[in-house]
């Protein structure tokens, strides 16, 4: 709760700041300009939703976001730290402490039960069994898994184990949820119900969250919308109660 | 990230592929019981000989009568065939070698033992009454024979244990009569029990009576037959020159002549039992290499699995790197579970090991022997193993990139 309000109080600072990123791949003949001066604002507690086409570079953003990958070029500032020139152990304990990650395949640990994975970014940090196990099973309880905690991944139904994933990703108190198609591999109901997870926690506790999806239905539940094509931001706007999936899907002939 | 928490998860990735697990660690089993039911075999070999050296005595030489093995011309020949040793010999040897301590004549037979209705077949070894000493003896019950019974030729004997056994069955045999060949001889003595010795002989299964007694009475031939002479030097280095000293002596008083074959070879038999000793030291060596090579591909097999695992688990190693996972805790991770494996696998093989040592011991007859220093190089190389073999894939797995690890399928 004291966390919550220090990011209400702070609400005006940006919680990721992208300024001019570039990324290049380089195979050995060829040289794949992924992200050409990429610039982005994200302040706390907002629920950015980033389309595109495959291929438009918001993957290589995500995960330069979400300090997998490093840019080429640029800085990024995320949560006043600057992490362009961070080492890989640096960028490791700031995935820890930082960031959430959900994913499209849910990506437990197989044959690991519930809480297990909830915990297991709080082992690496290094948190005391006794209060991991407790932020663990107020995770699960806050997602309405609280019966859920020994079971295993193959027990569990898509969204179940969705929302582990998402227990796992707020039990260590992130700055941001960084969420790839997070309802890609989900049936209609159930990806609706995990949207209002995400608007939940956005709009209560204030969680960042910043979400890829193809979808302008999925878009929807978000507050922003940034849209990638060939390396760089082609529209960035707020979504507002007017906007339907149509004027989502073709931005251009609004 | 604790160090507890590590173990704790390398064991839970260990327990959920428990039949792989269970096989891999299968390699280091056999490889660790290897080494020491092996070792332990040549140790207990060893033993044996060294326990087979002070059966025999402390710095203990022995003359055998007739051609060493290389005597000239006809090719080898039993030693003690040969009637070559008389008492004067012995008494030279007595009185004129300074490093002689004891001598004492041999003459062999063997009897047909009777006491009532039993009877018993054993070797009997005519002697004087320095045998024991030499010989590094016991008496149980009763007393050896004296100078006085070796000179009167008396009609005495003292049994080995296994006789005493076999005729006597319980009752004292200290004082009774049995009957050799015909001739009445009183037990006066019987010997501390020695055992079998290293060629499954039993040493127990003899009779030493005075020599006199032998050559006289049990063999009554015309002359007095003297099949070696066995003598114990002053202390160990004096075997050596004693060997010398006696060859020389006796060269001389058989009239030998420069360049011409021995008709006796005196043996140190010291020298004899640190060949052999030496031997079984080699035997342990090679035995525990050959052993050991079982062990390092045990090792090789963990090295083996781990790749597996590691490509196995390529998705998993890409999340938890993904929710924070330095690299080093990954490979932490995965090298403890290969030392775990092998640990494991090296303390299930130390039990395994010792018990296959005492089957072994068992079935040879050997007094059994596990080697506590070959169980614990065992144990600390398959340590060693699980961390040297599940380095690479450990390293591996934490040089992945998450994003890759991520995508893989």
């Amino acid at each position: 709760m004291v966390e919550a309000h220090e990011r209400a109080r702070s609400a005006a600072t940006p919680v990721i700041l992208l300024k001019d990123v570039h990324k290049i791949y380089r195979t050995s003949e060829v040289e794949v300009h992924a992200l050409q001066g990429v610039s982005l604002e994200v302040k706390q507690g907002e629920f950015v939703a980033v389309m595109g086409p495959s291929g438009s570079g918001k993957s290589t953003m995500m995960n330069i976001i979400g300090c997998l990958d490093r840019l080429s070029s640029g800085t990024y500032i995320l949560d006043k730290i600057d992490v362009s020139t961070m080492s890989k152990n640096e960028l490791a304990d700031t995935r820890n402490t930082k960031i959430g990650f959900v994913f499209q395949a849910f990506n437990l640990i197989p044959r690991t039960t519930a809480i297990a994975n909830v915990e297991l970014p709080m082992i690496y940090a290094g948190v005391p069994p006794p209060e991991r196990r407790a932020r663990a099973e107020q995770a699960l309880e806050a997602l309405g898994l609280a019966n859920k905690a020994g079971s295993f991944p193959n027990q569990l139904s898509g969204g179940q184990q969705q929302r582990v994933a998402l227990a796992r990703a707020i039990a260590s108190n992130p700055a941001i949820i960084l969420a790839d198609e997070p309802t890609g591999a989900l049936d209609t109901k159930t990806a609706d119900e995990i949207m209002r997870i995400f608007s939940q926690l956005n709009a209560d506790r204030g969680i960042t969250i910043v979400l890829v999806t193809h979808e302008a239905d999925i878009a929807l539940h978000a507050k922003r919308l940034v849209r990638f094509r060939d390396g760089l931001i082609q529209e960035d706007r707020a979504i507002v109660p007017q906007d339907d999936v149509l004027s989502l899907l073709h931005p251009l002939e609004v | 990230m604790r160090f507890l928490d590590i173990q704790k998860m390398a064991l839970h990735a260990l327990g959920k592929n428990k039949i792989q697990t269970a096989l891999t660690m299968l390699g280091i089993v056999i490889g660790v019981s290897a080494v020491i039911a092996m070792v332990s075999l040549g140790q207990g070999a060893q033993k044996l000989v060294q326990d087979q050296v002070a059966g025999m005595g402390t710095n203990v030489l022995q003359v055998q009568g007739g051609g060493g093995w290389n005597a000239g011309g006809g090719g080898a020949r039993q030693g003690g065939d040969q009637q070559s040793l008389t008492e004067g010999d012995v008494e030279a040897i007595r009185t004129e070698v300074p490093t002689v301590k004891l001598v004492t004549p041999i003459a062999q037979a063997q009897g047909q033992f009777i006491f009532g209705n039993q009877n018993w077949q054993a070797r009997v070894e005519g002697s004087n009454q320095s045998y024991l000493e030499i010989r590094g003896l016991k008496i149980d019950q009763g007393d050896f024979f004296t100078d006085a019974d070796v000179r009167t030729a008396s009609r005495v004997v003292v049994i080995g244990k296994t006789v005493a056994d076999n005729l006597f069955q319980g009752s004292d045999p200290v004082g009774q009569t049995i009957r050799i060949r015909n001739l009445p001889y009183r037990v006066i003595g019987v010997l501390t029990a020695k055992g079998q010795s290293a060629t499954g002989q039993d040493q127990d299964d003899v009779a030493i009576m005075p020599y006199t007694t032998v050559q006289k009475k049990m063999l009554s031939s015309p002359v007095p037959r003297i099949n070696r002479i066995t003598i114990s030097a002053i202390n160990s280095q004096a075997t050596g020159p004693a060997k010398d000293q006696i060859t020389n002596l006796l060269r001389e008083r058989h009239a030998i002549r420069q360049g011409q074959p021995e008709d006796f070879r005196v043996n140190n038999l010291t020298e004899v039992a640190e060949a052999a000793e030496q031997t079984t030291v080699i035997m342990t060596l090679l035995l525990g290499s050959i052993a050991a090579v079982s062990l390092l591909v045990g090792g090789i097999g963990i090295m083996n699995i781990m790749l597996v695992s590691v490509t196995e688990r390529t998705r998993e190693i890409g999340i938890r790197m993904a929710i924070g996972s330095r690299g080093s805790y990954i490979r932490m991770q995965f090298l403890a579970e290969s030392v775990i494996l092998c640990m494991l696998g090296g303390l299930i093989g130390v039990i395994v090991g010792i018990g296959l040592s005492l089957a072994i011991a068992r079935v040879m007859g050997w007094p059994s022997f596990v080697s506590p220093q070959a169980a614990t190089i065992a144990f600390l190389f398959s340590a060693a193993t699980g961390i040297f073999f599940g380095y690479y894939p450990a390293h591996k797995a934490a040089s992945l990139d998450p994003i890759e690890a991520l995508r893989y399928e």
